[in-house]
């Protein structure tokens, strides 16, 4: 096989498109490096929505803890202290085996122009239930970081905002949050980057391939089961891992420079 | 362990409970805790190593010495720790063994590589293959904690580096000012005062290293994680006395509450590290 | 006629005696064959085998409640140093890198319930099999129909079993351990799992005909040999020579019988 017929047969064999069967004989580099390439998609898939749902959840996460009502921070401290206290590896697995032994019922929900099935079944599917777990971790992880930038906001900050009679709700909008942000983020973009190799984890404990549609380290470990060599495909994996490493620095750098305009 | 464990048929409740959690595998279970806990406390020290190596190559004043320490900072940290560990053992065993085979057995004339297999002599083998099981063992951990100090030894390089440079520079003029040579300032006046600085950044790698601890086990160390998965499978009557079905949740269940107190301790401790090292700096930390 | 009768009783007398003094000759040749195959196998005195084992496959090799490794592969070890008079340890390995290991020299032989198969024979060597050919079974929960084999087939990743389940029309579910694929089927993940019959064997017997065999056998994989390295030929001749004579006396047979619910092997 051309290496331009691998990449069509073999790019997107991570989401199911394509040569349904995986190469068994004659592996060559092309083979190993489409087909590790298809299974970044999981990663950048599991890594992009996991930060983006859980930046949010993060935010509001860490405003709760601080907050003076015990009904808030109380939960939200021991949910961060659970999340973070323990490891990944281990959430996966308690996490899946929980969702199997739910009763598999659909619900259906209709949103107007659509009406689609919730299943509990997708619970323990990888693109939902790994992500669920991926996105709990981070929300933990990222709150407490934005927690403690919360801490270290300059009150002098705050004091002049309120001589200047914001009220308490543009406080927190125009003044706390930027704030808590840009003293975060140098934290928080170690924090994603450690969430986008955690990715790499899913396939490998608890959560299932389908059809062998897995993620990039599903499919390294594949060719250096079927080649018995291990030196070809986890370097190709590494180089991938790097590459996109770099792209999530220049995009987070990018923010910061932003967050940063007025200093 | 007990005398009415003899016959586990017959037992029931509290006795079948006691007999169950005290045979041969549960005991190597509770070991592989101590095991965990000794690559956590063996690996402290060879990271700061790495790390101190690293943080000294970036400052260096030459050229590839500094080159050498931002790509090792840089790349290690540009790849998940899951690859290195399923990569890193079998790479170190070889070199190690090569390096050996070059010493002791300079009259051997194969080649190593001889189609796949990674051949030396016999006195080249790293353990030899004579030692006894425990060797082989103790040998896997070593390999174990130099993958970890590896991989994380990068990410305190960074901190270190980042910390050295957050000494203030009028402590260090001060220090120039009275005469002190190069060597004196940075053992005597960025060395000390650095660890307020590093402290966040290690304690947060710290708690890292706790969470991939599970990962030993792909490094071939019996750890919790294998003993918790091995236990907790379902057993038949036909090969163990002790017969159950599918107990994996229960076992993960007490990992999940040893990674909690741990975490809990670590936390604890780091406090109180972080309060000690304050006194007597000019930060927020030191005035509460 | 008496005559001629006398001279056949005599020549077959003759024929008698010789073929017993053939046969005794035989014996004494194939004795002293082994013997000179023991003495020209040379494996250094000193050198102790080390023999890898998965640990988690019943009944080819487990961990017994004492901790220690069990099975018909570690009695089946065992034996085979005795009769090769070689030192011999035991440890465990997982199954993934069990191949990269022996091949970088970590230790010298696997004993893991491993099938001859022809990619496999590329990279490592195996003795003559000590374990018949194995087919694999299809296991679903009871009240299943054959058709459950066509539906969500669970097996463990980088098995023979997967890569077959992956070529039929069934959906193919891997999970990491044997476990798991198991646990498939009795949470509903998976319609059905395919496995060793040997190993899905007590699995079945124990659930109170909670799991059933559906569909056909299928024969995946040759027999079950020891992996050995390219290079060490060694310890294969005299690997397979120790498995020559544990079939020729029967006793390989009956550690089979004992271990596979009374599964009767022709060696």
């Amino acid at each position: 096989m051309s290496c331009w017929q691998t990449i069509s047969s073999y790019v997107f064999r991570s989401v199911g498109i394509g040569e349904r069967s995986l190469p068994k004989t004659n592996i060559d580099i092309c083979d190993q490096f489409i087909l590790i390439g298809s299974g970044m998609i999981w990663n950048v898939y599991f890594a992009f929505f996991a930060l983006l749902f859980g930046f949010f959840a993060a935010t509001s996460l860490a405003f709760a803890r601080n907050s003076k009502f015990t009904i808030l921070s109380f939960p939200a401290s021991i949910f961060i202290f659970i999340m973070r206290g323990s490891p990944l590896f281990i959430q996966f697995f308690i996490v899946y085996e929980t969702f199997v032994l739910l009763p598999k019922v659909g619900w259906d929900l209709n949103l107007g122009i659509v009406e689609i099935t919730l299943e509990t079944r997708w619970l323990t599917r990888a693109w939902f239930g790994a992500l669920l777990v991926l996105f709990l971790n981070t929300s933990a992880y990222s709150a407490h970081i934005f927690y403690g930038a919360l801490k270290s906001v300059p009150i002098g900050d705050i004091e002049a905002a309120r001589a200047l009679g914001l009220t308490e709700k543009q406080i927190n909008k125009r003044i706390i949050w930027p704030t808590m942000l840009r003293l975060a983020w140098a934290s928080y973009t170690n924090e994603a980057i450690f969430l986008f190799h955690a990715t790499a984890l899913v396939f490998f404990s608890s959560f299932p391939a389908w059809q062998q549609k897995g993620d990039a380290l599903y499919y390294a470990s594949y060719f250096a089961d079927k080649t018995f060599n291990p030196f070809v495909p986890y370097p190709i994996i590494a180089m991938y891992f790097i590459i996109f490493t770099l792209i999530i620095i220049y995009i987070f750098n990018a923010i910061d420079k932003r967050l940063n305009k007025h200093i | 362990m007990f005398e009415f464990c003899i016959d586990p048929k017959i037992i029931e409740g509290f006795s079948w409970w006691s007999c169950y959690l005290t045979t041969g595998k549960h005991l190597y279970f509770y070991g592989s805790f101590f095991v965990v806990f000794a690559l956590l406390l063996f690996t402290v020290p060879l990271i700061l190593i790495f790390a101190f190596a690293g943080a000294i190559a970036r400052k260096s004043s030459i050229f590839p010495i500094r080159w050498f320490g931002i790509l090792y900072t840089s790349m290690v940290r540009g790849v998940p720790d899951v690859i290195f560990f399923l990569f890193v053992p079998i790479a170190l065993d070889q070199g190690i063994e090569y390096l050996r085979h070059k010493a002791k057995c300079s009259d051997w004339t194969e080649s190593i590589r001889q189609g796949n297999d990674f051949v030396v002599c016999q006195a080249a083998k790293m353990p030899l293959g004579s030692s006894d099981q425990w060797v082989h063992e103790a040998y896997g951990f070593f390999t174990a904690a130099l993958a970890f100090s590896i991989v994380f030894g990068a990410f305190a390089a960074n901190t270190i580096y980042g910390a050295l440079n957050a000494v203030p520079h009028n402590q260090l003029e001060t220090a120039s000012a009275y005469g002190m040579s190069r060597h004196q300032i940075f053992i005597r006046i960025q060395l000390p005062q650095m660890w307020i600085y590093a402290l966040p950044g290690l304690s947060n790698l710290w708690m890292i290293l706790i969470k991939a601890t599970p990962l030993l086990f792909l490094l071939g160390v019996e750890d919790i994680v294998y003993w918790a998965r091995e236990l907790g499978g379902s057993k038949s009557e036909r090969f163990s006395s002790y017969p159950h079905s599918d107990w994996r949740l229960g076992y993960f269940i007490v990992l999940l509450i040893f990674y909690l107190i741990l975490s809990w301790v670590s936390e604890i401790f780091f406090k109180r590290l972080n309060f000690k090292l304050s006194k007597g700096q000019a930060t927020l930390g030191s005035s509460q | 006629m008496q005559n001629l009768n006398a001279a056949v009783n005599f020549w077959q007398v003759l024929y008698n005696k010789t073929k017993e003094k053939i046969m005794n000759l035989n014996n004494l040749m194939t004795g002293a064959v082994l013997i000179a195959a023991f003495a020209t196998s040379a494996i250094a005195e000193d050198r102790t085998i080390r023999m890898a084992t998965e640990g988690a496959y019943k009944p080819y090799n487990f961990i017994n409640d004492n901790g220690e490794i069990d099975g018909f592969e570690k009695h089946l070890g065992d034996e085979l140093c005795k009769r090769a008079n070689l030192k011999c340890t035991w440890q465990t390995e997982a199954w993934d890198p069990i191949i990269p290991n022996l091949v970088s020299g970590n230790y010298d032989t696997i004993i893991a319930g491993m099938s001859i198969t022809a990619e496999r024979d590329e990279i490592i060597d195996f003795t003559q099999e000590y374990f018949p050919a194995d087919p694999s079974t299809y296991v679903a929960l009871a009240g299943a129909s054959n058709d459950a084999i066509n539906g969500v087939v669970a097996a463990q990743t980088s098995t023979i079993q997967a890569a077959y389940a992956a070529g039929t029309n069934a959906t193919v579910v891997e999970f990491a351990t044997p476990e798991e694929t198991i646990a498939a089927v009795r949470n509903g993940e998976a319609d059905a799992v395919l496995a060793d019959a040997a190993y899905l064997a007590d699995f079945v017997s124990s659930s109170n005909g909670e799991l059933i065999y559906v569909g056909d056998p299928v024969a995946i994989g040759g027999g079950i040999g020891m992996g050995i390295r390219e290079s060490d030929t060694d310890l294969k001749a005299t690997m397979n020579t120790a498995i020559a004579s544990m079939k020729a006396d029967g006793s390989l047979a009956k550690l089979i019988f004992e271990w596979f619910d009374g599964r009767v092997v022709k060696y």
